[in-house]
Formats: C-alpha cells, structure tokens, sequence
C-alpha cells in the first residue's frame, strides 16, 4: 500500500487495540470468565466415568447363591444396587429413568448352581439402549462380574469349569481412566477456538461498521501493519487466557501435564494463529458483526465441538466426516495437546500435528491478507 | 378480533422479515443442516475401525484364533502384530493402536487345561472412553471364544455369560440417542437466537420506537415476536423429527401429539430467557454473546451426549433449573420409550415452573425497559 | 495561478446493484489556499468524490490527479499529503481525545517536539484542552467534528478532504469549525469541504454542485445565486393563513417555487415572468405585497433543477377534516429528565392547541429529541408532566395511541421488507385490515408516487422516497395528532418542500403537528417554535417573533440561524 513497515505505526495500532481490549467488557468475559466456566463443566460436569450407575436388581430366587451373587454387584463401587420386587417396578424404573438397567436372577438360580453341569446358571441383563454408553458400561461390568463370580463359585464347588478370559485392562498415561484426563484438553482446544475464532471475527467488521477503517485506509498505514495489528494483541490474550486454563487444569482440577511447556507454546501459537486468521478472514470479507459471530460460530466453534475428536470418536465417523476432520485445525490441536499433557513430547504424533497447523495457519492468514483490502473497491 | 387482527399483521412481518433477509435466513437452515446431516453422524462414542496392536508369546494356536476373531469384528478392523516391550510402547504412544493385547507363553496351554487365561489389554488414556469400550468388546468375544472352545471339548454349563437386552434401543445405535436431542438443540438454539436478538435489533434499526408509539401493547409485542420463532422453531424441528425418523430410522414409538405440546411448553420456557436476553441487551452483539453464554454451558449440561448422572450431585442439583435437560428426557421419552402422558407430565413440571420464572421476569423487564 | 491541487478530468464511478452511476463524467479543479464546497443533496455522489480524491476508490473512467499524482495508484507518496476526514466521525470511541489524536500521530510519523507543538496548537485551535482525558464517544456532536478534524490536520497535510463536517453540529459549533478551516485556507491548504446544506455553500470560495451524480454548476457561488436575478421575492402583509397563501401562490404560472418564511412566504418567479398580483391570495383582508429580496443558493439549485413541486397534497385530499375545537391537545409541564446529574430536559413548560405546528428547534444534544419523546410516551419523566389529549400516553391504552402517528428521527422503518410489507404491517398494527386497508394503502402509494417501488425492499430506495415511505406509515391510519422527528433531515431540497406541502395540507384539516428540526428553514413552516438549548426552552414564540426578538442595530433582518445564535448568546451571558 504506502511506504515501507514501521515499527512505530504497528506500535501505535497495537496499542490501540489493546486499549480497546481492556476496555470492553465482553472481551473480558469471553477471554478469561468463560473459559473458566467451561472448564468447570468439562472437568466436573461432563463425564463419560460410570460410577454409582442405578442398577435395578430383581431376586426371583431368594436363596443363598443368589444372594452371593447379588452382594457381589452391591459391593462394586460402579453399581448403586436397587433392590426390587417385580419386573413390572423395574420396568417402569427402567422408563423413567430411575435405574439405567436391571439383573433379574431366575428362580431356579441357586438350584442350577448346586446342580452343576446340566442346566448352567444363567442371570438376565436388561439396560436402557437410549444411553447407549452407560448401557455398554453396564453390560461390560455386569457380565465381568457374573462370569467372575460363576468361575469363583465353580472352583469353590469342586467343578471342573471353563476357564473365562480375564482381561486385565491397564490404561497407559491415565491409570484410573478418568475421562476428565482427557476431555479437558479437548475443552481447551474448544476455548481457544472460541477465542481465536470469535472475537476476531468482530474486529475487523467493527472497523468497517463504525467507519474507522476508512479513516486507517487513508493513512500511511500499510496492510501488514493493519493485519498484525489485529493479530498480536488478539495473540496475546489467548496466550494469557492459554495460560490460566493449563495452570487451572494442571493445578487445580489435577490433570497431568509431561510434555515440555515449549512445544505446547508452539503448539498453541500455530493453532491461535490459524483460528485467528479464519476470524479475521470472515470479519475482513463481511464486515457485519453480527454476520461474522454467526459465521464463525458455524465454522469454526461447532466443527471444533463436533468433528475435532475433543468428544467423539472420529475413528468412528462416517467415511466421508473423517475425510473432513482431516482439513480442520482443531483436529490437530486435540491430537497434540492430549498428548502433550497425557503422554509427554511423542514427536512421532507431534510433528505431523505441528506442521499442519503451521500449514493452515500460513494459508489463512495469507488469504486475509489478500482479504485486507487497499481501497474501498477492491 | 381487532387485537388479533393486528397481532397477526406484528407476526406476518416478523417471519417475512426472518424468511426474506438472506442473513436470518442462514441462521435459520445453516444449523439445521449442520445438526440435522453432520452431527448425528459424528456424535459416537462407539469404537470402530480402530487399530489392535497384537503382542503374541503364545507359542500354541489358540491366541491366533482370537486375533482372527478379533479382526473380524466392527471394531478393530486393523491388526499391528508387535514383536516386543518397546513395539508396543512406540505403537502406543504414536496412537497407531488404541488397544494391544498380548498373550503370555502359556496362554493356548492354560486354556486347554481350564486353568483362567489372563489377556493382558493395554489402552490409550488420551482415549480413556474409547479404550473401555475397546477392553469390553475384546472381553466379550474372547468370552464367547472361550466358552465355544470349551464346549468343543465337552466342558459344558457352569460358566454362562448373562443373557443380556438392551430395551428401547437394542443395537445400541448413537444416532437413536443422539437425534432426539438433536431436536431439543435445534430448538434451542433457533427460539434463544430469534427472540433473542429480536428486540435488540429493532432496537438498532430504530423500529423499536416505531412499535412503541403504535397502539400494540408490550405483551402483544412480545406475543408476537414469541410466536414467529415459534413458528421457525417448529418448523426446523419437524425437519429433524422428519430426518430421524425417514433418514436415520429411529423409532416414533409416542404420541406425536405429545410431542409437540412438549415441545411448544418448551418453547415457552426458552422464549422467555430469550426475550429476557433481548430485552437487557441494547445491541444484537451483546445479546449474541448472552445467547451464547447460556446456551452453550446448558447444552452440555443436559444430558445430549454425557449421562446427568455421572454429574456430581451440586451440579446435579444446579442442572434441574436447566431446560434443556428435562426436555431431552421428554424427547428420549417420547422416541424411544413410548413415554405415557404421565410420564411427560412429571418430567415436564419443572419445566412449567422454569417457564413461569422466565416468562414472568422477561414481562417485568420487557415493560421496564420501555422507561 | 498556481497548479491546482486536484484535477478531476471525465471522472466516472459506479457501484454494482445501484441503477445509476454515482458519478458520471465529472471534470473540475481544486485549487489551493481557498475552500471549495462540494455540494449537493444526499445521494449527489458528494463522498464518492471525496473518497476518489483520498484514493479510496478507483474510477471507472477518466483520471483524477492529486498533486500531480495518482491517488489510487501512487497512494504511499500521497497519504502523507492529503488529509481525510470520513463522514462518520470516524474515530474511536472507546479511546481518550489525547489517544485519538496520539494515535493518527504515530501513524502519520508526527514524533518527538513536532508532536508536542502539534498537539498544543491543535487542541488550542479545537478548544477541546479540557476534555483531552475523555472517550471520543462521550463528546458531543460538534467536538467530535472537531476531533476528527484535528486527526485528519496531523503532518500539516496540503490537501483536506472532509465529508460532511458540518452534520449533526449546533450552528455555533458549525461557525467555529468554518472558521478554522478558513484560516487553513488562508495557510494555502487546499480544503474540499462536503456539505448537503446548500446554505453553507454560500460562503465556500468555490462550489461544484452535484445532483444524481452530475456536476450542475463549477464556479464562484456568488456567480450562481447571480443567475437568478431580481426574481426571489418575498409576498408581506399577510393577515390570513399563510399555508393557504402558498398553496395559493404556487398555482400562479409566473412561480416556480415557494416555501413559507414566518409570516412571508418567499418565491422564486420563472424565468421572464413578471410577479403576478398578489389579490386574493390572502384570506383575510390583509393587503399583500411583493418586496424582492436577496436570491439564495438554494433558490438558484431549485430553479436550475426546474422548479418547486407545487402545493397540492394528494393526502390531505384524502383526509377527512377535524372540527376545530380549539382545544390544547399537547401539553408539557416543566417537564424534566435527568440522567444521573445531567439534565437532558429541564423543566420545559408548552402547549400546542389543535390545528398547530409546534416546533422544537435546537442543536443534537440540546434535548429536544429526549422532550420529544417524553412527550410520546417513549421515556419517563423524572418530573413533571406529558400530557397528549389529557392523557399520559406511557400509561395510556392503545386507543389513545391509536389516534398519534409518528415518525422516528433515523429511518426507522424495516428496511428488509418490501415497500408494501411495511405499507401492510403498519396499517395492520393499526387495526386496518380488508378493504380499508388495500384503500389505505392504495391512496398512500398515490399521494407519495410510490407505485413504482411496491415490490422493492425498503433499504434500497433513495434517502427521499424513504422519508416519503415513512410519513406514508405515520398518516395511513389518519392520526389526530403527529408527532415528526427530524422528518426531513437528508432530504434534497425538492422532497423537503413536498414534504412540507403534506404537512400543511394535513394541518389544515385540523390534525395537530409537533416537529423538531434543527433545519432553521424548517423552523420558518412553524406556528410556534421552541428554542431548546442545554435542556432549557430558551425562548417560545412565532418564528419571526423570534427573529424580530434577535435584531441588533448591526443585523437589523437576521436569519433564523442568526437570531438562534443571538438568543443563545443572551442566554448564555445574560
């Protein structure tokens, strides 16, 4: 556009925008209020963890093995046994919600278990498919608690039994399998794309709305100095709101953190830099905030949720959706930082990830700052 | 008749102004494309197509038999054999496997005298979630091969896994429970953002004035931009009902009819934090932002893809002032369980008592604001 | 002569989804040392201009040289030269006055003691040293203006472009700012002022008149009021009804134009045409008389534009008429709003009897706008008392709001609808429906020429038919009483006077009009103005009571902008 870079005119728009920074309080919020918000729900509210799920046990047999058995169940820290009398009261508990699934223990239970090989014990489980993920936690648990007391109860008894496979399920880099481990960094990778994302989508429609951009147009300012403007304190703040929510997380909320705290800064600088170049390119082309918001709310902060792998399962996905993750930032970001908390500096899973958020990151902020116009027409 | 006359004439403007303006027009389809086409698809927490690294010291053939089996199921459809500690630590911690089972020396040998086999299963935790299925799904099938092999050899009974059911969805499919939240988002999100900014933006626009001095009440006023998302928002939710029902084949086992009256009660509760948003914000950004505050902690408190129970009970506690979730049970309720009028009733008290506070604040403030 | 600073040679410029060029083939000079006025009613294409001289904007044809150079392609030499001030303000409001001005600063590289001197003789020469700690969006109107001056005046530009600095400024504000951008004049900057208030263009050096993207007249704007001569007039000795006047006088062949000036209505007579005898013109037995007067800049605009509308109004035919009654329908008692320890409004006592048109005229954030809508109901008093037909119209059913039209100071009409959406939604919040309705509307789309633009969406009429739109929404549903905010600011010259042919043609009908404005030509349709300064009714009278009120053996015929400034004065310094 005009003469040469100078340090003193990006200083100066720097401070500019800073100072409109700290002066709005919906930055403020976004920045630092909301994330905590979010943080406390991703790290009390949401959670895959089944323990103390409401089991529904119904004992038609009423003897001693049938009580053994049901005693086991009562005994696990992931049931909250609740006794009942008939089919009918399950099946309505089970409707209403009130139990997630049931164990009926038949009537001739105790006597097939003394009666050996003939007719095997058997015990019935019901859960409730609408929450498929307690259900299939239920049916894990349950049937490794039957087949561990049928197998026990046999040798007890003298019998020859099969022997059941006992899986000794250990989980590398978080030993308790506590989903908050590793849902919080995905809610990290969430914020920071609500931050990236959201308010530098305002910014630049701001300008245009209230006018001023005509006024910086018709300055000396060069486009360089007008993009880094946005980007540097915009930078600044999501590094600072970055480092409340890894310090909460890691001090607070006890998550473990065993990468090096250098990468996670590089890391985090290429996902913010890529985030807020997709803000900014929205805000440069539309120049209506409350276009922008909702366009970035859709692009950037819903695929973030749903397609990143902060939730669910992209391995999962359709065909199609897993292609699609691939060409999302976000993507990459959940990948690196769980293993950067988790796992430590695993540079085999690391690299890739790095050097595509460096990709994507150059690719948009080159298209906003072909974006960043010279003139009012072009 | 005069008053609903020009009540009608206030509705007519506001859906023509939503449908004609191509930017509200976005707001309107966009999430329901994206919720309605990619979110039931992605949102799963079931593990397919992942990875089992193998670590085989078995020296007989009965662990080669399991693999096999493993690798024809659904989950695992890739098979990393691994020849030592340090393979499987570097498949591990390189996410190339979510799962590695490894067989001891002795596994085929203890299996053929009965003695218990142990499966040594080791799991990612950066996918904690993922690899307790993954440990289930292999628990189950070397169950199955277990007691198979054992029948083969004329061990038979003692051992017998539960006969197990899953009621109201018996295949366990996400997308069952995920549709009918779907429904409940997409209408939160389209009644908190159309009343929601409504005001706000006749406020920019000037137009707020306008209606003022114009002989319709505040109530009517807040009648009518209450009724036009109505409209749009039951219109965007017979679009989702429609899809899971003919697309995604989940089962309409309730009453319609409840449906919607459950869904119009809802609605009442949400335009009432709506216009409450919308009527102490001054600008459409600040309501935006309101809007999004409260929806998004909401929505992922209430139940859409994590169980309310697994919440600590205060949580728990807060949670029951969040619409959101006790529609989501209505919704599940109504789907998949054949919810009774009873049913809906109970779950929906709160609701009505929700719907009270948020209407009845969102008139005081409405009026208010008019000084 | 010197080389011109800005040489404009075949400039065109269009915009796509507009049916018209903004500008089409414009060829002119600005020269340095003098102030030239680029004037022209809304919509003329004045900013297109501007920003085409700043390098905003590149025409489509034909060439525009700045100092030699071109502004679009050679803009890095240039920024430091030319200084632009857009015509929103254009500043930062959530930043201090001294930020603001730090800022443009540091961008045009003004550094070290230059600064320090720029910034001393800057805010001596705007007069804002007190409120240099203050946010941009706390300042009112007129500092603002002079704000954005001072950023555009950093680096002592040579070209000064401003667009509209004198909207939205009280005219004492307006004075202070002229005179300071003609002693930058005298300094030999070039310094392009834009103004739609084609009475400012009289004291600009030189003027190029646009209309509808077309240059009209380039020259002197002595050269241009000169062309019309001896045929502004002024008809005295009025005893009757002066609207009833006009619109008689209107239907004389020999005029071209007329408007009411207090008691005298002012006309312009057709080219060659002798002024007619004014006999029968009066109502009453008074003994009317021509008396020539000085042409104006605006009379020359109208008569090179072909003339006035006319006088008739398709609406006020429509209308049924109102008895009088003589009846004081609007009524304020020493009303006051206070917003924390500002008074906005402070005890303001009026009443407007029926039939009337009362006027509120007064500087933006004199407190007119906050009176006024006390008045309809839209803020609550902190004391005193509104009363419209006895009624407290906040607290009032709608019936009684049934009987008021109003219409908002911005454009406040759905400018996502089509024009018959918002024909139908305000006729129907209005209680019409079937056949009434489609007559309603029927006859609002032929009193205001709007057929044309049924089907087409609202935000993309020109500023005028808007204003026509909006008024049409107001009156549909045949009103006691109107209410007009700032009804014709942004209107060209021509829809203004058409404008105001509706509202004396309702008026006559007996309907009761309460107006603000801070046009004081506006003022002069009045009954009965009230000056509004600092929240205080400073003065209530009929305009040329006010201006009589305001003569000094110096002015002994002042203007109303004149005797409003003189008021204030005394006021000020009793």
């Amino acid at each position: 556009m005009s003469s040469a870079f100078s340090l003193r005119r990006l200083g100066a728009l720097c401070l500019k925008e800073s100072r409109q920074i700290l002066r709005d309080p919906s930055s403020g919020v976004i920045a630092f209020a909301l994330p905590l918000v979010l943080l406390v729900i991703f790290g009390y509210g949401i959670s895959l963890d089944a323990k103390g799920v409401r089991l529904g046990v119904l004992d038609e047999d009423g003897g001693a093995e049938a009580a053994s058995f049901t005693s086991r169940l009562s005994g696990s820290t992931a049931f909250e046994v609740v006794p009942a009398a008939s089919r009918a009261e399950l099946d309505a508990l089970l409707q209403e919600g009130g139990v997630r699934g049931y164990v009926v223990v038949p009537q001739d239970f105790t006597r097939r278990v003394y009666s050996g090989c003939g007719e095997p014990a058997r015990v019935q489980l019901v859960t409730d498919g609408a929450e498929p993920n307690t259900a299939n936690f239920l049916n894990a648990y349950v049937s490794g608690a039957w087949l561990g007391w049928s197998e026990a109860r046999a040798r007890e008894l003298g019998r020859v039994a099969p022997a059941y496979p006992e899986v000794l399920a250990r989980h590398w880099f978080n030993p308790a399998a506590e989903s908050r481990h590793y849902l919080i960094p995905g809610s990290i990778v969430i914020i920071m794309t609500v931050i990236g994302a959201l308010l530098t989508s305002l910014v630049v429609a701001r300008e245009w709305e209230r006018g001023t951009m005509e006024a910086l147009l018709a300055s000396p300012v060069s486009r360089a100095e007008i993009l880094l403007s946005k980007l540097l304190p915009y930078y600044a703040l999501g590094m600072a709101s970055m480092g409340l929510i890894v310090a909460s997380a890691v001090f607070v909320m006890g998550v473990p953190f065993r990468g090096s705290l250098w990468v996670l800064f590089v890391v985090t600088t290429f996902f913010l830099l890529s985030v807020m170049g997709l803000g900014l390119l929205i805000s440069s082309k539309l120049r209506d905030q409350f276009e922008s918001a909702e366009i970035a709310l859709n692009v950037a902060f819903l695929p973030a949720m749903i397609l990143s792998g902060a939730f669910f399962e992209i391995s999962a996905m359709p065909e199609a959706l897993r292609a699609l993750t691939y060409l999302l930032p976000p993507r990459y970001f959940v990948d690196a930082l769980r293993t950067l908390f988790l796992a430590g500096d695993v540079w085999r899973v690391l690299l890739p990830n790095i050097a595509f958020l460096a990709g994507t990151s150059a690719l948009f902020l080159t298209l906003v700052a072909r974006a960043t116009p010279r003139r009012l027409d072009g | 008749m005069n008053t609903l006359l020009r009540l009608l004439a206030l509705i007519k403007k506001e859906l023509y102004a939503i449908l004609s303006d191509p930017k509200s027009r976005k707001i309107v389809v966009l999430p329901v494309l994206i919720q309605g086409v990619i979110l039931p698809l992605a949102a799963t927490l079931e593990v397919k197509n992942a990875a089992l690294g193998v670590r085989n010291e078995d020296a007989g053939g009965a662990s080669v038999e399991l693999v096999q089996r493993l690798g024809a199921s659904a989950a695992f459809t890739r098979i990393i054999p691994l020849r030592d500690e340090r393979e499987v630590a570097s498949a591990l911690d390189a996410q190339e496997a979510l799962a590695v089972v490894g067989f001891p020396a002795d596994f085929s040998k203890r299996l053929d005298t009965m003695d218990p086999a142990p499966i040594q299963v080791l799991l990612d935790g950066r996918r904690s979630n993922s690899g307790q299925i993954a440990a289930a799904y292999i628990a189950e099938i070397s169950a199955g091969y277990f007691a198979e092999r054992a029948g083969a050899k004329g061990v038979r009974g003692g051992v017998e896994p539960p006969v197990v059911s899953h009621r109201y969805n018996p295949n366990l499919d996400y997308t069952w429970f995920v549709l009918p939240s779907i429904v409940a988002i997409i209408l939160t999100v389209s009644s908190l953002i159309l009343t929601g900014l409504s005001v706000a933006r006749e406020r920019e626009q000037g137009t707020y004035e306008q209606l003022l001095v114009s002989p319709l009440t505040p109530g009517m006023i807040m009648v009518g931009k209450g009724a036009s998302a109505f409209v749009v928002g039951m219109a965007q939710s017979t679009v989702v009902i429609l899809l899971a029902v003919f697309v995604y084949g989940v089962p309409m086992h309730g009453s319609l009819a409840l449906l919607y009256a459950a869904a119009a009660l809802y609605f009442v509760t949400l335009a009432g934090f709506g216009l409450l948003i919308s009527s102490v914000c001054m600008t459409q950004q600040q309501a935006f932002l309101g809007a999004f505050a409260f929806m998004m902690p909401a929505i992922l408190l209430s139940g859409f893809a994590t169980p309310v129970e697994n919440m600590p009970e205060w949580l728990q506690f807060l949670n029951e002032a969040n619409p959101i979730r006790h529609y989501i049970v209505i919704l599940r309720g109504i789907f998949l369980k054949d919810a009774s009028a009873a049913f809906v009733l109970r779950h929906a008290a709160p609701l009505f008592l929700i719907a009270a506070c948020t209407i009845t604040l969102a008139s005081v403030f409405f009026r208010r604001r008019m000084g | 002569m010197s080389e011109p600073a800005v040489i404009l040679e075949g400039v065109s410029k269009g915009f796509a989804g507009l049916s018209r060029p903004a500008l089409t083939a414009l060829s002119g000079r600005i020269q340095a040392g003098m102030i030239s006025g680029v004037v022209g009613p809304d919509g003329a294409g004045k900013t297109t201009l501007l920003r085409l001289m700043a390098g905003l904007l590149k025409p489509d044809a034909g060439g525009v040289r700045v100092f030699g150079r071109d502004p679009a392609e050679e803009a890095g030499p240039l920024r430091m030269q030319v200084g632009y001030m857009p015509q929103k303000f254009a500043l930062y409001e959530d930043l201090t006055v001294l930020e603001n001005l730090a800022l443009h600063a540091d961008l045009r590289a003004v550094t070290g003691a230059d600064r320090e001197r720029a910034f001393a003789r800057l805010l001596e020469f705007t007069d804002l040293n007190r409120f240099t700690r203050r946010m941009a969006g706390k300042l009112s109107g007129g500092m603002k203006q002079k704000l954005g001056l001072a950023c555009s005046l950093l680096g002592r530009p040579r070209l000064l472009l401003l667009d509209e600095p004198g909207v939205g400024v009280d005219p004492i504000s307006r004075r202070e700012l002229w005179a300071m951008v003609q002693q930058l004049a005298r300094e030999g900057i070039a310094v392009v002022w834009s103004t739609a208030y084609l009475e400012e263009a009289e004291s600009c050096d030189e003027v190029l008149l646009l209309n509808e993207g077309r240059l009209l007249f380039d020259g002197k704007p002595g050269a241009f009021t000169a062309r019309l001569g001896a045929r502004s007039l002024h008809l005295r000795g009025l005893a009757g009804c002066r609207r009833r006047a006009l619109r008689r006088v209107l239907k004389f062949p020999e005029v071209s134009d007329g408007v009411i000036q207090g008691r005298s209505v002012r006309v312009i007579l057709r080219e060659g045409a002798k002024a007619p005898d004014p006999a029968g013109v009066d109502d009453a037995d008074g003994s009317p008389y021509w008396v020539p007067v000085e042409p104006r800049f605006e009379d020359a605009f109208i008569d090179l534009l072909g003339g006035g509308p006319g006088g008739g109004s398709r609406l006020a035919e429509r209308m049924r008429a109102r008895a009088p009654t003589g009846d004081t329908l609007i009524e304020a008692e020493s009303l006051t709003k206070r917003f924390g320890d500002f008074a906005a409004t402070d005890r303001v006592s009026f009443s407007v009897k029926q039939g009337e048109i009362f006027g509120l005229l007064g500087p933006n954030g004199a407190g007119k706008s906050t009176t006024f809508k006390m008045m309809c109901g839209l803020l609550t008093p902190t004391a005193g008392r509104a009363r419209v037909m006895g009624l407290d119209l906040q607290r009032s059913a709608g019936r009684a709001r049934q009987r008021l039209g109003y219409m908002a100071q911005k454009f406040s009409l759905y400018g996502n609808l089509s024009v018959r959406g918002n024909l139908e939604f305000f006729s129907g919040i209005y209680g019409l429906h079937g056949a009434r309705q489609r007559a309603a509307i029927a006859s609002m789309l032929e009193a205001f020429h709007l057929e044309p633009f049924l089907e087409v969406r609202t935000d993309s009429l020109s500023p005028g038919f808007k204003q026509r739109l909006a008024l049409a929404c107001a009156v549909m549903h045949e009103p006691d009483i109107l209410f007009l905010d700032e009804p014709t600011s942004g209107v060209d010259p021509v829809t203004r006077r058409e404008f105001w042919s509706h509202i004396n043609g309702v008026v006559e009908r007996g309907v009761t009009v309460m107006v603000t404005t801070h046009f004081m030509d506006e003022a002069e349709y009045c009954d009965r103005i009230g000056l509004v300064y600092r929240g205080r009714l400073v003065a209530m009278a009929p305009p040329d009571e006010l201006k009589a009120a305001a003569a000094t053996d110096a002015r002994p015929d002042p203007t109303m902008e004149d005797a409003f400034i003189e008021l204030i004065r005394r006021h000020d310094s009793p």
